[in-house]
């Protein structure tokens, strides 16, 4: 009798267990979950975002199991030339209408970010943007389908302005990229300057792209702040590290202050030219023994065998919670996810303790680090030390600077 | 001194920038030079120009981090390689657009160019790669109005001995004077017995040769990228077309000088410094179509 009823309660679990899945099912629409990684592979975003991002969404997808609700998931990819805002709506327009995609990440340029999310929001879609960072994302242009992963303007400008102020570098003179991204990096940065008791003695507004910063290092030589503050990214940046250590001001009391800078950037300028330079950023692949663990097998995925940027490892941690949050949420209705996201606690390799607030924003610990000389550079990609932690609530925009009306008045998620 | 003040610069501080303006006038000059020789004697317009330039600067990268070849080799094997690769393409691809309009070697070169740009930013990537200075030209002097590297100094020199050198060979020796009949007249000189075709291959060479040694010269002061000679060659196009489309002297002379322009515009109106040679070239081709060293053709 025993032995009976044990049969028929393995026989319920399993026609359970079948049928579970089988309910769920229902809910995810066209049988699969597609999640598109639109993100410039083939410009000059590509080191830092590109192939890379690509490789960290498969990665989210075999670390979650490459099932959801028992509907397999896909990931397809989509190259936005560069920053081309008309090639991305395009791109996820198809991919919304035609092609099933339930998610979008990584959108690196802000037009792109923008473009992207007005798709989005016509159709209640989501958009996880990952690379892009202008404040406006989250603030002026804040949509309830939207998440920003891992760091954007205000969070850099926080970090690295307001460590240094505290640090007694009290006089600043910008060396800013003509351009919005520049510009707001350069304002975020002074405010943060000016709550500390700082100053901004002189700023110089640099053409987009530039090759020779010297004239305009000659002037913040000369204007005697103490820090030289770099607002814009990419090659420039470099150029200006660059030539900054060859007019001998690496090194000398005015230091260099880069507000932008990837770990793929530091590579590229080496430790010699770089050490001893502040910045902030949202991760370090060597910080504790999970982000180690994961970035070595990024490291060993990809076919370029480089140590993740923060905006690939942004994409894995993106991927990873949004299939999360559609199983808790038992459907793949963007509703229904979005609500999950926004309730759920964000921990995985790359994020700790993060969260998502109603206008969208990741909100996570940051990282003030210093680079490394090269003699206290033991294996390779060992680049960075961490200063300081940035705990979240202080890293972002506070919710109540904000202007966006989802703080005030979140979004009813469900028809 | 007034006027200094006015200015918002000290003396020192224009002089020091000044001198700025003439380092990276003679980076144009000599980029500028070798566009000039090219289409003042082949009529190519050569959009490789760019891309040349960045190659020259990848093979002074490559030889040193993988063959440990220093920078003074570099210096004389990168244009060697890049001539030879510029040849190559003369003799098998522009040679066969010699009897068609400018326009289609201009497309070609173009075309070329996106797809050596292609291939690098696949190879090398996009964030570029760290050149040191050679440790004989590292450090700078102390000058009394501003720190001027070491090897900022090498680099005008070299530039502008090798433009003068250029000018020097073409305008003034026999072999320049074969070149310049073989531009006016090709059958007539192909008919003394001088091999024009050679001759317009080698000179091909020669203008791309410049361009990569251009890319060594900036190697150690700017980011290696593949879109590095994508940034720069449109700037030095209009300097080509402001000194006179061919005019060997216009391209030098307007290089330098509008170096110094540029840099001035830095100073005073920074954001105004990516168009201002536009702006001087608008305004000399509506005064003096042909440059301000050409000839109307």
């Amino acid at each position: 009798m025993k032995r009976m009823i044990g049969h028929s309660l393995i026989g319920v679990a399993l026609a359970l267990m079948l049928a579970g899945p089988a309910a769920a099912a229902d809910k995810v629409s066209d049988g699969v979950v597609k999640i598109g990684v639109l993100t410039d592979l083939s410009g000059i975003y590509s080191d830092l975002a590109g192939e890379g991002s690509v490789v960290a969404a498969n990665m989210a997808v075999k670390d979650f199991g490459g099932t959801v609700l028992g509907k397999p998931i896909q990931v397809i990819k989509g190259d936005t030339q560069n920053s081309k805002a008309d090639i991305a709506a395009n791109i996820a327009r198809k991919w919304y209408d035609d092609d099933h995609v339930d998610a979008i990440v990584g959108l690196v340029a802000t037009n792109v970010a923008l473009a992207g999310m007005e798709v989005g929001k016509q159709r209640h879609k989501i958009t996880l943007v990952v690379g892009a960072a202008s404040l406006p994302i989250t603030d002026q242009k804040c949509e309830p389908w939207n998440v920003h992963w891992i760091y954007d303007t205000y969070s850099l400008a926080v970090g690295t302005g307001r460590a240094l102020v505290e640090k007694g570098y009290k006089n600043w003179f910008f060396i800013t990229a003509n351009y919005q991204f520049g510009k707001s990096l350069q304002h975020d940065t002074t405010e943060v300057i000016d709550a500390g008791g700082g100053k901004v003695v002189g700023s110089v507004l640099a053409p987009f792209p530039t090759r020779d910063f010297s004239s305009f290092l000659l002037k913040a030589q000369s204007s005697g702040a103490q820090v030289i503050g770099l607002a814009n990214a990419g090659s420039d940046t470099i150029n200006a590290v660059k030539q900054a250590a060859e007019f001998g001001i690496m090194g000398s009391k005015q230091i260099v202050a880069p507000l932008l800078l990837f770990i793929s950037d530091v590579h590229s300028l080496g430790l010699k030219t770089a050490q001893g330079m502040y910045l902030t950023t949202g991760f370090y692949w060597d910080r504790n023994k999970e982000s180690r663990e994961w970035s070595k097998r990024f490291f060993d995925t990809f076919s370029k065998h480089r140590m993740p940027t923060m905006v690939q490892a942004g994409v894995y941690s993106a991927t990873l919670n949004y299939l999360r949050a559609v199983k808790a949420a038992g459907t793949d209705d963007s509703d229904a996810v979005m609500k999950q996201l926004k309730s759920m606690k964000i921990s995985d390799p790359v994020i700790q303790k993060g969260h998502i607030r109603a206008d969208g924003r990741l909100i996570h610990n940051m990282y003030l680090v210093q680079v490394k000389k090269p003699s206290e550079s033991k294996y390779p990609w060992d680049y960075y030390k961490i200063v300081s932690t940035i705990p979240g609530d202080q890293a972002f925009l506070p919710a109540n600077k904000s202007v966006c009306p989802l703080i005030k008045q979140p979004y009813h998620y469900g028809k | 001194m007034a006027v200094f003040q006015w200015l918002g610069i000290s003396p020192f501080g224009l002089m020091a920038q000044l001198l700025l303006g003439l380092i990276n006038g003679s980076f144009y000059a000599i980029l500028s030079l070798g566009l000039a020789i090219i289409f003042g004697l082949l009529n190519v317009i050569n959009f490789t120009h760019g891309t040349l330039y960045m190659m020259g600067a990848y093979i002074a990268w490559v030889l040193l981090t993988h063959f440990g070849v220093n920078y003074w080799w570099a210096l004389l094997l990168c244009p060697l390689i890049v001539g030879i690769i510029g040849m190559l393409i003369e003799r098998f691809l522009l040679r066969r657009l010699y009897q068609l309009d400018h326009i289609y070697g201009l497309l070609l070169t173009f075309g070329l160019a996106l797809v050596i740009e292609g291939l690098f930013i696949n190879w090398f990537g996009v964030s570029g790669d760290n050149y040191d200075v050679p440790s004989q030209l590292s450090g700078g002097a102390r000058l009394s109005f501003m720190y001027l590297p070491y090897y900022r100094i090498w680099v005008i020199a070299i530039s502008l001995l090798v433009c003068f050198a250029t000018w020097y060979v073409i305008e003034r020796t026999r072999l320049g004077s074969y070149l310049r009949a073989a531009t006016e007249n090709p059958r007539l000189v192909q008919a003394f017995g001088i091999n024009v075709p050679l001759m317009l291959t080698l000179t091909f060479g020669y203008g791309v040769a410049l361009a990569a040694l251009a890319g060594v010269l900036a190697a150690p002061v700017q980011a290696i990228t593949p879109v590095m000679g994508a940034n720069t060659i449109i700037v030095v196009f209009a300097v080509v077309v402001i000194g006179g489309m061919g005019s060997i002297m216009g391209a030098i002379v307007s290089g330098i000088v509008l170096g110094i322009i540029e840099g001035l515009t830095k100073v005073f109106y920074p954001v105004g410094s990516a168009v201002v040679i536009f702006v001087i070239m608008a305004i000399v081709l509506l005064l003096r179509p042909g440059g301000l060293f050409g000839r109307e053709r």
